[in-house]
């Protein structure tokens, strides 16, 4: 068989182009970005009728060919060179029947491109609720094009659309406006110039901010037989190319498209009265932040409290069946410790982007940014900032990429800066664990403390993000034009099969990607930890062993024996075990936990004294004033690689120092300062949830923001203020508390 | 002069000719063009952005925007 065929899938935002793509490509689909820049690039296997293979690439939603963004300007680049690998040999253009006149206009520019074109017109099945009805035939004719008419939520008309591609060889390529009626003089000196050259072609890389290959803008410029136009020329004659599309969609439309506003029904008038009502607006929204919410810290700890329980049972496992050994050491405390840490938060990622998907496609994200549009303006943001700043909940990654569709630039690198101070998921295991270790258990007016502790937590972040973007929004001086437009989509019901792609997608991309990481960490940490070059780490267990004969236990061991003895008394008495069976087991038992308890020292001895024991007592005189040893210290270092790291990192290097299957916590809880408190109290809690409260500690968003403002001055810039502030208010905090 | 801006709730106009390059290109595509209706459906809850039915198009625009198109209102008894 020959090549596969090369489809492009073309859309307006809003249209089900995903949908499409999903229901033609299944499960054979992968995602990956284009080369160099973080536009996400979508492509999929489809097998057409008689044996033959599509490769189908969904492109970026775009309203037209004239560019605006970098998203819809690939778009552009891809359709005008020829020898890119991608170069359609068929463009499917996805419109929604109910804003055809608008999708027509897109198409007609791909079809001047003299690429085929085939088009779907989706959401086929609303046609009878709105009174539209089509004379497909009639319309096919005057389009010069194939049009099948889909429905991907009744799964309908997809396989007219392969039989489409698979007879992509018969679709005419012939244009719809001839390009040389914008301007007819001109478009004559230009073909004279270039002989060899679509019109068209040469059309679009002039007004738009693209190059390809076999034309460069400056070439163009440089054609000295050939005066370019002002830009307010071109601006006219593009609004001249406006007209002449609209006068000829409407001259098909007239005769092919029917409106019978009487039978139309909708819901979105109605349901907009009261989303974007006043007071109901504003309160339903609320409600909905509030049940994600519940959601991610409610809901998810079922499954999170599973996980957890995996994962030490694994790494038990391990332990007991494999050879003792440096490698059964580094499977069961170095990675399964490391990846634990970050399986753990699947279930809350995936709450996460569930709702947000949830929001995107049912519309009614759109009409959040209406409504929050003007409160955000005066801290020189956009009401678009908020998909930002909610999706920031669950990353600043996908968030900062979120921005893009912020047209004003000012309001967007304020929210590109800001959006890292909102509480991501990857802060959330850092304040999980610490609210269980430093925060009482009571309640007040029937809600618990730990509870509220973290919401205070997401408002501070919040409040952090905001406060800042007022301060940028003074010191900033950019001056850019402001245009703001959103498209309001009629409500649907969300295709469960488009948000749970979307949510097994985003979760995969993001455990892996930080998964990768804090392997690696944790594999360099382990054997840091678990390696020395000075005597006192070769000689521990003498050294030990000595002080341990000369003065006893430590009083951490003491607790430690005396705790677990005191726990089990109680257990017993409980069970109604006679006292004198109950004293003869605590006696074997004092035993047995006094040997665990050496055992215990001689490792944390060894920890002490390993490589990382040496750099972080090096560290130590810079945390200690926040009220942090050098194992927190060695944690909060390398959580600047990624804050979830910071669990990761102190599982290996606490699983390193004991012998024993127990859980992090319980293993933080026992820690000891040097006069003898617990080391994680209400003083060192707060000022760590502070720290990672504000501080920049993710190299992964650095990088996303290197790359979405061009240049290293925004992530350096916002490195160094957010780490300052956030080792100033973590001082200040611990200083206050102590 | 009329312009969107001074649209009330549910009233509806027609766009005039206006200074072509006053306007972004992106709403000449979505059908901001002379002789088309715009209707206003919902002004929000600040009094800005403003909500507007652009011949078919649904879309929300700030205020500032809405005061550089101008168009000739449909009075009530005129529309029916």
């Amino acid at each position: 068989m020959s090549k596969n065929i090369n489809v492009a899938l073309i859309g307006n935002p809003n249209t089900g182009k995903t949908s499409v793509f999903n229901q033609l490509t299944g499960l054979k689909q992968k995602v990956g970005n284009y080369p160099g820049i973080t536009v996400e690039k979508k492509e999929g296997i489809c097998k057409l009728p008689r044996g033959v293979k599509a490769h189908i690439l969904d492109l970026p939603g775009t309203y037209s060919l004239n560019t605006t963004s970098l998203d819809e300007s690939l778009v552009v680049e891809l359709l005008l060179n020829k020898n890119d690998k991608d170069y359609p040999d068929v463009a499917v253009v996805i419109s929604d029947v109910e804003n055809l006149k608008r999708n027509l206009f897109l198409f007609t520019q791909i079809k001047d491109l003299k690429i085929p074109t085939i088009l779907v017109i989706n959401m086929a099945d609303r046609m009878s609720r709105k009174g539209i009805s089509l004379d497909i035939e009639a319309m096919e004719k005057k389009l010069d094009t194939k049009i099948a008419l889909v429905s991907t939520r009744k799964r309908q008309g997809i396989d007219r659309v392969k039989e489409l591609i698979a007879d992509h060889k018969n679709l005419s390529s012939a244009p719809n406006v001839d390009a040389k009626r914008i301007s007819p003089e001109y478009f004559e000196r230009l073909q004279k110039t270039f002989p060899n050259e679509d019109l068209y072609k040469l059309w679009l890389v002039i007004t738009q901010d693209v190059n390809f290959m076999p034309i460069e803008k400056k070439r163009i410029e440089d054609a000295t037989s050939f005066a370019t136009k002002s830009k307010e020329e071109l601006k006219k004659l593009q609004h001249k190319e406006t007209v002449l599309r609209y006068q000829f969609i409407n001259n098909t439309l007239k005769e092919t498209y029917k409106v019978d506003f009487q039978a139309a029904k909708g819901l979105r008038g109605s349901l907009d009265r009261i989303l974007t009502h006043k007071i109901f607006g504003y309160l339903i929204f609320f409600v909905i932040l509030l049940t994600i919410f519940q959601a991610i810290f409610d809901w998810s700890s079922y499954p999170m409290d599973f996980i957890d329980e995996q994962f030490a049972m694994a790494s038990e496992w391990i332990k007991n069946t494999l050879p003792p050994g440096v490698f059964t050491d580094l499977l069961s405390e170095g990675i399964i410790a490391g990846i634990g840490g970050i399986v753990i938060f699947i279930p809350q990622i995936a709450f996460l982007f569930l709702f947000i998907s949830l929001l995107e496609e049912s519309g009614y994200m759109s009409r959040v940014v209406f409504l929050m549009d003007r409160l955000m303006r005066p801290f020189g943001l956009s009401g678009k900032s908020i998909v930002p700043l909610i999706s920031g909940t669950a990353c600043a990654i996908p968030a900062v990429m979120a921005t893009r569709t912020i047209e004003n630039w000012k309001e967007r690198l304020i929210t590109i800066l800001v959006t890292p101070f909102t509480t991501c998921s990857a802060r959330l295991p850092v304040y999980l664990i610490l609210i269980a270790l430093v925060i009482p258990k009571g309640t007040i007016l029937g809600l618990s403390f730990q509870a509220l502790t973290l919401m205070l937590l997401y408002l501070i972040g919040f409040g952090m993000a905001i406060f800042s973007a007022m301060v940028l929004n003074k010191i900033l001086k950019i001056k850019s034009r402001s245009l703001f437009m959103v498209e309001m989509p009629t409500y649907r019901l969300p295709l469960l099969k488009n948000v749970a792609y979307t949510v097994l997608e985003k979760t995969k991309s993001f455990v892996f990607g930080a998964g990768k990481i804090i392997l690696a960490i944790s594999i360099v940490l382990w054997f840091l930890g678990s390696n020395g070059y000075s005597e006192d780490f070769k000689n521990a267990e003498q050294i030990v062993n000595d002080r341990i004969e000369q003065e006893g236990l430590s009083t951490y061991s003491k607790n430690y024996i005396q705790n677990n003895i005191d726990a089990y008394r109680e257990n017993a008495l409980a069970e109604g075990i006679a006292p004198e069976v109950i004293q003869d087991s605590i006696q074997s038992m004092t035993h047995y936990l006094r040997e665990r308890a050496e055992a215990q020292e001689i490792a944390s001895y060894k920890l002490e004294h390993s490589y990382i024991g040496r750099a972080g007592k090096a560290f130590e005189p810079v945390v200690k004033p926040l009220g942090y040893d050098w194992k927190i210290g060695i944690a909060v270092l390398t959580s600047f690689a990624a804050r979830e790291v910071f669990v990761g990192t102190l599982a290996t290097i606490y699983s390193v120092g004991s012998d024993e299957e127990e859980t992090i916590k319980t293993r933080m809880a026992a820690e000891l300062d040097s006069s003898g408190r617990p080391l994680f109290n209400l003083a060192s809690g707060i000022s760590l949830m502070l720290f990672y409260a504000f501080a920049m500690q993710c190299m992964s968003t650095l990088a996303i923001v290197k790359r979405e403002t061009n240049s290293w001055k925004w992530p350096l810039f916002q490195l160094g203020f957010m780490s300052v502030f956030a080792y100033l208010v973590a001082l200040i905090a611990y200083q206050i508390l102590i | 002069m009329a312009t969107v801006a001074d649209l009330t709730q549910g009233q509806k106009g027609i766009i005039k000719d206006f200074a072509e390059h006053v306007l972004p290109i992106k709403l000449l595509e979505l059908g901001c063009l002379p002789g088309n209706r715009i209707e206003l459906i919902q002004v929000a809850p600040l009094n800005d952005p403003i909500y507007i039915n652009l011949s078919g198009s649904h879309i929300a625009i700030r205020r500032s925007l809405a005061e550089l198109i101008e168009l000739d209102i449909i009075e009530e008894n005129q529309a029916l």
